[in-house]
């Protein structure tokens, strides 16, 4: 069964095959940026929440999509399922939240590269023991992982306990600094305003460039979209060289990986390693961002959402691990105005998805190629048997 | 010899797999390790290619002691394996799959490994026309081809090969056969492991028969077909 029409699929490759020519490909890819940058700005019907923050929203959605894109580096290249990832998430945010506030006082973007190497650092030492265990073991080690990280937190002095860590300071602000009732910044950007077309420049309601406050969620987001795309660009420079190989044959048979040649226990703490930095510097975002952290920010939940980003967007392709985090992190958002029952419709929508899409949003060119040739040989089958 | 293999024991857990086997592999030569099931014919090669902890014993490569080399090592020493079954990556292309092959090269952009390339197209045709098709999505026998062709792709002086004609056509099972003793006649030393007994002794140069874990037999491919234990065992007796 095929949802997509033979005639539609053939208009989409059509069109993909006219984008085939590079300068197209640039023009589209850096619209698509600005897009993605101005979003929060457009407030497009439909699309924006109205029950809560949209640049709040856009924040999460985005912070989601960087975790899950490295989580897809754990799960989806190298096919090690890893349900404590929260526990990196909770390192990256402590490591910050120690640093700039609790013990030191350093600027945050001097502690947001220590946070990533700390981060890495841990999840060397959680995998160099653990990676020799393969498939279940290694995710119910992984999830113990998680829990061990958040209960030493809550029972460690040096690190607050449950109260957590409190006033987290924010990146500093570029140009004004911002006073009560006056934002800072370098300039003000008005956001686009559809009610009172055709006047749609919206005045009154300014985003402050670079000014980083409680107030306004969206630098924080440009913040993070802009780590985003650069964790994308070397999870894309890396999965297609050597490394990205060595992953897939692995993933795929680790014994005949090995005999090809390749160390598979170093790459698998590689991919382990590059995970954890990735969630580490989505931990530090959040805690800049939320000013606040504690113990029950992290708890088991968060690693189950994080895997299901992965798996709603299609494990082991970026593209469909930035779609499913946006998707894990938005819907629940968008049914706000459902109050008590938005947990229940989300759920539903989740059920829904794995269901008309059972290899995820996005799957990666293997798992379709495998699917293909699975119809291939059914079609074969079919036709032996009418002979 | 190439390869010597001196006093080898290997366990799984507590279980004896093969215990002080000794034999060796002449340069230019095919030598086969007969064996039914669970004779230890496959843990014998995962261990030459190092995949296996050896318990006891010794194993030299080219004069070099390989006893405890990784897996990565002993292939950038001149080692290559075709697993046993259908050892292909199934969602690979059997281009990526022969890319794969030679992952220990660092000359993928070169003439040479251009030509090594075409080898294996020539020795199998069949993996040319199949270039960009996914490896599972192959026969079982186009499957082999694929994994004799990428252990090749390592450019290897010692190929090994696991069963190569497992589960597959008796005239497949001949063409395989020939196109092994062509790789040999191309220059590449063969250690071959078989069930097949017949075709695998008329092949080989030297062979020796394993049973539970040791080496009860050996002698040349043509000494052991006329051996009349060996008729009985593995040739079903009127071969």
């Amino acid at each position: 069964m095929n949802l997509v029409p033979a005639p539609v699929a053939a208009t989409f490759s059509r069109i993909g095959a006219r984008f085939d020519n590079r300068p197209a490909k640039i023009t589209l890819a850096v619209l698509g940026v600005l897009f993605v940058y101005a979003l929060p700005l457009l407030n497009i019907p439909l699309l924006t929440t109205p029950d809560s923050d949209f640049g709040g929203v856009l924040f999460s959605v985005a912070a989601y999509a960087l975790i899950a894109v490295g989580l897809n580096i754990v799960i989806g290249y190298a096919g090690l399922l890893d349900l404590g990832y929260v526990g990196f998430y909770a390192t990256g945010a402590y490591t910050v939240g120690v640093l700039t506030q609790y013990h030191w006082h350093w600027p945050f973007f001097l502690a947001l590269p220590v946070a990533i190497v700390v981060t890495m650092i841990a999840g060397v030492m959680l995998g160099a023991p653990t990676l020799r265990v393969r498939g279940d073991y290694l995710a119910i080690v992984t999830m113990g992982f998680g829990e061990i990280i958040r209960l030493v937190i809550t029972n460690t002095e040096w690190l607050g306990k449950s109260g957590g860590i409190a006033k987290i300071p924010m990146p500093p602000t570029i140009g004004t600094p911002p006073q009560p009732g006056e934002p800072g910044g370098l300039f003000g950007i008005p956001h686009i305003s559809w009610s009172t077309f055709p006047n749609v420049v919206d005045v009154g309601h300014e985003t402050h460039f670079l000014s980083f406050t409680v107030l306004d969620a969206i630098p924080f987001y440009w913040l993070i979209v802009t780590a985003l795309l650069l964790v994308l660009l070397g999870d894309k420079l890396l999965k297609d060289s050597r490394v990205g190989r060595a992953w897939e044959a692995t993933r795929e048979d680790e014994d005949v990986a090995e005999i090809m040649g390749v160390p598979t226990f170093r790459y698998k703490l590689l991919a382990f390693a590059l995970g954890a930095g990735i969630g580490g510097l989505s931990g530090a975002m959040f805690a800049t961002r939320q000013t606040f952290i504690q113990p029950a920010s992290f708890a088991l939940l968060l690693s189950m959402l994080f895997v299901a980003s992965v798996i709603v967007g299609g494990a082991g392709n970026r593209w469909g691990a930035v779609a499913g985090g946006a998707v894990v992190a938005y819907l629940p958002e968008r049914f706000r105005g459902f109050t008590e029952w938005r947990m229940l419709v989300f759920g539903i929508a989740l059920i829904v998805l794995a269901t008309w899409r059972p290899e995820g949003l996005f799957p990666p060119r293997r798992t379709r190629r495998a699917k293909a040739a699975e119809a291939e040989i059914e079609e074969l089958e079919g036709d032996a048997a009418n002979v | 010899m190439l390869l010597e293999v001196k006093g080898l024991s290997v366990n799984y857990g507590h279980i004896e797999a093969i215990r002080d086997i000794s034999f060796g592999v002449a340069e230019g030569t095919i030598t086969t390790l007969i064996g039914a099931n669970g004779a230890g014919k496959t843990t014998t090669l995962k261990t030459l290619s190092g995949l296996r902890k050896v318990r006891e014993g010794k194993v030299t490569f080219d004069g070099k002691d390989i006893t405890d080399l990784s897996p990565e090592r002993r292939v950038k020493l001149g080692i290559s394996q075709s697993p046993e079954g259908r050892g292909c990556f199934p969602a690979m292309t059997v281009r990526e799959n022969l890319d794969m092959g030679a992952y220990v090269r660092s000359d993928r952009k070169s003439a040479a490994y251009a030509q090594d390339l075409d080898r294996v197209y020539e020795l199998f045709p069949r993996l040319k026309e199949r270039e960009k098709q996914a490896a599972g999505s192959m026969s079982g026998g186009e499957q082999q081809m694929l994994a004799i062709g990428r252990a090749l792709m390592a450019r290897p002086k010692l190929i090994l090969l696991d069963e190569p004609s497992m589960g597959l056509a008796p005239k497949l099972i001949q063409q395989i056969f020939s196109i092994i003793t062509e790789i040999n006649q191309q220059g590449t030393t063969v250690l071959l492991v078989e069930q097949n007994a017949a075709q695998a002794l008329k092949r080989s140069h030297e062979a020796h028969i394993l049973e539970t874990g040791e080496i009860v037999r050996s002698g040349s491919g043509k000494e052991l077909a006329g051996d009349p234990a060996v008729k009985a065992a593995y040739l079903g007796g009127d071969v």
